[in-house]
């Protein structure tokens, strides 16, 4: 048997053409909205003025008056189901405590009743002329308030109850509730030379896709539901549709055509099912497109957190004790209740496994307040703003750059932390080891390009009323949820040696169709455009669980390299027929098989006498792949900010990233990735946040009034990707994007400190609050003592 | 009410209602490149070209686009024979989800169709008013100063 050795890659890590990149950049490419629907009827819904009221009657006789209307559906007309919106897997973590339309409504923005009309115009005008009479009840706008006493109880419904054996008390709005403890804490502090105990709260967010949830259904000509939705879990839709209008699964198919972001927002089942009962009521078409408002105020956010941190470390630096206790707002509804708060806690504490004792309470509780749900960084964000900027403090105390804090205490290759094991995702998590790890690098790398070591010189820059300054973090998450989350592929060769390849992965814009076919493109040795891909249609592809959990390019990836290895050896077995080789002495390269004589057949012939000559069959093959561990990526990130300290305003003039996120298969998206995620972490920490009235009503529901950053507020970025090979990804990948919202809070946090002295705990850092605790510290210095 | 308007070259005559926004009237007629996004005129997710500059459609009513000369994304390239500035969102990875992107590249187009050689600070001024949450935006000034050389031979 010869062997030919393959040196490098040939297709991954090469930023080949983006698979659907000319047509989005044309124009051509499909969104929900741009499928003309035959007949389709506009369903708009009318949501609640009110936090919390129970629905004494609905009456739409005046909007069934008004021409082209068609229906008005209420809480009467559904089945009373309950579920959860958030997409994830059965049995899902969340608690069932949602229903298709309620009697009664928990936020401002929760759904009272939907209406079909024949055009957007008449269902807007139906939608005024319906009369709801409530019957207002005393509202939770604060989740200090949601556990007291005689607190008013949100879901005061029979049927709302937790489906996996975790704590939930519907009684004292307690969503979820999870807890662990290693070591001895008593010990741990005692140990300590220094003690920190600090409180910071986090801040209600939304993700802003460009492109708002929107759904259209339909039947098809054997009567089946058809779903076309913009969603980051196809899989997840049918299921759960099927479940909340009591269909069987197998009448349901949900197809993804391209989408416009989701960031975690379109991992909830949120528009699909309302839709599909108009659908199945009208027997019509039937469209829904959130508006912009709508997103905003009815759809899903960041959940906001209260965390409250001490630490222990001793004089050199070594950490000795860390306890994290969190209490999370989770609206008025649970959906990703438990996990969010749980990943605060997993995705950020086995970063310092160097302290064995280590503590973790969390709470998640109910209030009349919009509702949280998955949103890129999902609870690691909030744990790390805490936890970076808690350790930032201590290594001033020390005398210690923070760098040498964390070189001190962070986790490394082969090492493992307790926590892993300890939190799961509403069961206990799956012990691991890390093995690919380049943080070393990363804090390297990042130091070298941020220039770290003159950034005090820099201070001396600025001009008058202006003060600079520099703060760092680092960074790790997952990819995938272990034995739990499993991706599919299914792959089939045609004649003419190009490639169809089907995954339930869908690709929301991250460009997972274009990675996924230079995994297969890897394995098959042609070029990605001789692969066709095509991403979650549930009548069509495999399984996947979705777009999340950063799971796509490591998990999805490993199955489309198991598929393409199928393949090959089928392509072997024919080329040995045709070259009368066995097939261990023949190799790829360049769409044909070799034999070492200087022999070769070209995929060509080869799909053609498989199609149509001898022995006739399809070549093709299916894969799917679980995993049994979550291999963190790793981050450093460094930032550099001026104060203006008239105003308060915080401008970030340079932002460093340091990623080590395996082999990045698509280097360009992979930076890209990065930046848009650190992009988004910039504007959550400077200017994105609710602003609510005393009625738990949004007030700034646009984007005008809520500010995201466009190319005027653009600092100069850097993203570095540091290689490392992770063994059990994909050759060598594991997860990107996620990871890097998690720092700018933390990192622009201690840059402010390092500019003005201020420490902000409640983020954001708007200009009034860097104003006011600048005003506080002239205060403070000027009091005599 | 009748319109008369011309669109990536071609005219044509569109019955309108008073109320209909340029954005809904395109997208009536099949030019689907102009996404909705806000409709509030913030996100720029709907631009087009007016008589050659970058407008928001969803807060121009269609009556004011009467013996206009609009320009969609689908006017300025195909898939077979892309616009310089497509070549180069594509390139550059400027295109993520790509939502944003007809209305960026026709914010970019009516830049460089004035401005052929923009400086950065240029470009992040004529695309301040797209917004886009996939990218972080560097990527897509990249492309735009990449297309402006091309645009000059020089790529």
């Amino acid at each position: 048997m010869a062997v030919k050795i393959k040196e490098g890659f040939k297709v991954v890590g090469k930023s080949v053409q983006k698979v659907d990149g000319f047509s989005l950049a044309c124009g051509k490419a499909k969104f929900v909205d741009d499928f003309d629907l035959p007949g389709c009827l506009y369903c708009k819904i009318l949501t609640s003025p009110h936090a919390h009221a129970r629905i004494k009657s609905i009456d739409a006789t005046e909007a069934l008056k008004i021409p082209g209307v068609i229906t008005v559906m209420t809480h009467e007309d559904v089945p009373r189901i309950a579920h959860t919106t958030a997409g994830q897997g059965y049995p899902e973590p969340s608690p069932y405590d949602t229903f298709i339309l309620d009697k009664k409504v928990r936020f401002v923005g929760d759904r009272v009743c939907a209406v079909a009309a024949e055009t957007k115009e008449s269902a807007i005008e139906a939608l005024k002329r319906i009369k709801v009479e409530y019957e207002v009840l005393e509202a939770i706008l604060d989740p200090r308030e949601s556990m007291k006493e005689g607190a008013p109880v949100i879901h005061d419904e029979e049927e709302a109850r937790m489906i996996i054996p975790v704590p939930y008390d519907k009684e004292k709005n307690l969503a979820s509730h999870a807890d662990f403890t290693v070591g001895d804490m008593e010990k741990g502090f005692e140990e300590a030379d220094v003690v920190f105990e600090r409180e910071y709260e986090s801040h209600y967010a939304q993700h802003c896709p460009m492109e708002p949830h929107i759904c259209a259904t339909y039947l098809d000509e054997n009567n089946r539901l058809v779903i076309m939705t913009s969603t980051q879990v196809p899989f997840h839709v049918r299921r759960i549709v099927a479940e909340r209008l009591q269909l069987p699964i197998k009448r349901v198919r949900v197809i993804k055509p391209r989408i416009g972001g989701g960031f975690g927002a379109k991992q909830e089942v949120l528009l699909e099912d309302i839709c599909s009962a108009l659908t199945l009521k009208t027997g019509r078409p039937v469209k829904y497109e959130m508006t912009r408002k709508e997103e905003f105020m009815s759809s899903r956010t960041r959940h906001p957190q209260i965390l409250k941190m001490k630490v222990g470390a001793k004089k050199d630096g070594k950490l000795t004790a860390i306890s994290m206790k969190v209490l999370m707002n989770t609206g008025a509804y649970g959906s990703h209740a438990l996990t969010v708060a749980c990943n605060t806690g997993s995705k950020v504490l086995p970063l310092y496994n160097k302290a064995l004792n280590v503590e973790f309470w969390a709470d998640s509780v109910y209030t009349n307040l919009p509702v949280g749900g998955a949103y890129r960084g999902y609870g690691a964000t909030q744990g790390y703003f805490a936890m970076e900027c808690i350790l930032d403090e201590i290594s001033r105390e020390l005398d210690m750059d923070p760098v040498e804090l964390r070189k001190i205490n962070h986790i490394k290759t082969g090492e493992s932390s307790p926590v892993f094991a300890a939190l799961g995702e509403g069961k206990p998590g799956v012990e691991q080891k890390v093995g690919s790890c380049g943080l070393g690098a990363c804090i390297e790398r990042g130091m070298e390009e941020f220039d770290w070591a003159k950034r005090e010189d820099r201070k001396k820059e600025v001009s008058p009323g202006k003060k600079r300054g520099s703060g760092m973090c680092i960074l790790m998450q997952g990819s995938s949820i272990p034995e739990i989350d499993m991706g599919a592929a299914s792959m089939k060769m045609n004649e003419d040696g190009s490639f169809n390849l089907n995954v339930g992965a869908t690709d929301l814009g991250t460009g997972s169709d274009t990675v996924l076919a230079q995994v297969a493109a890897e394995v098959l040795e042609i070029p990605v455009d001789d692969i066709i891909v095509y991403s979650s249609d549930t009548d069509m592809t495999p399984f996947d669980v979705g777009a999340y959990a950063s799971s796509t390019t490591y998990l999805s990836g490993y199955a489309v390299k198991k598929c393409a290895q199928k393949i090959k050896r089928q392509i072997l077995k024919v080329a040995g027929e045709m070259l009368e080789k066995d097939s261990y002495d023949l190799y790829l390269e360049d769409k044909k098989v070799h034999d070492f004589d200087g022999n070769s057949v070209t995929y060509k012939e080869i799909g053609t006498r498989a199609l149509y000559e001898t022995d006739q069959h399809q070549i093709g093959a299916i894969a799917s792949h679980i995993s049994h561990k979550s291999p963190p990526p790793f981050a450093a990130h460094f930032a550099e900010v001026e104060v203006d300290t008239d105003t308060g305003k915080t401008e970030v003039l340079r932002y460093v990233c340091a990623i080590d996120c395996g082999t990045a298969i698509h280097p360009r998206l992979a930076e890209g990735q990065c930046e848009g995620a650190l992009l988004n972490g910039i504007s959550f920490a400077l200017t994105e946040e609710y602003v609510f009235n005393k009625k738990g009503r949004m007030m700034n529901a646009d984007f005008g009034s809520y500010k995201i950053f466009s190319t005027g507020d653009l600092p100069e970025m850097k993203v570095i990707l540091v290689p490392t090979y992770e063994v059990t990804g994909p050759f060598g990948a594991k997860s990107v994007s996620e990871i890097n919202i998690n720092g700018p809070m933390p990192a622009i946090g201690n840059a402010i400190f390092d500019a003005v002295g201020i420490r902000l705990k409640h983020a954001p850092f708007t200009p009034e609050k860097v104003l006011m605790g600048i005003l506080e510290q002239k205060e403070k210095e000027a009091v005599p003592v | 009410m009748g319109i008369e308007i011309t669109i990536n070259g071609e005219k044509k005559v569109w019955d309108t209602k008073p109320s209909e926004t340029l954005l809904d009237a395109l997208r009536n007629h099949g030019y689907k490149s102009v996404k909705r996004g806000c409709d509030e005129g913030h996100c720029g997710a709907c631009t087009v070209l007016v008589d050659g500059k970058a407008i928001k459609s969803c807060v121009m009513l269609a009556g004011q686009a009467h013996k206009r000369n609009i320009v969609t994304i689908e006017g300025i390239g195909t898939i077979d024979e892309p616009h310089p500035l497509q070549k180069a969102f594509v390139h550059t990875g400027g295109v993520q989800c790509g939502y944003c992107v007809p209305g960026m590249i026709l914010s970019a187009k009516a830049l460089l169709d004035e401005n052929p050689v923009p400086t950065e600070e240029e470009i992040k001024t004529a695309l301040d008013g797209n917004l886009c949450r996939c990218t972080g935006y560097v990527k897509q000034v990249e492309a735009v100063g990449l297309a402006s050389k091309m645009m000059r031979g020089e790529n």
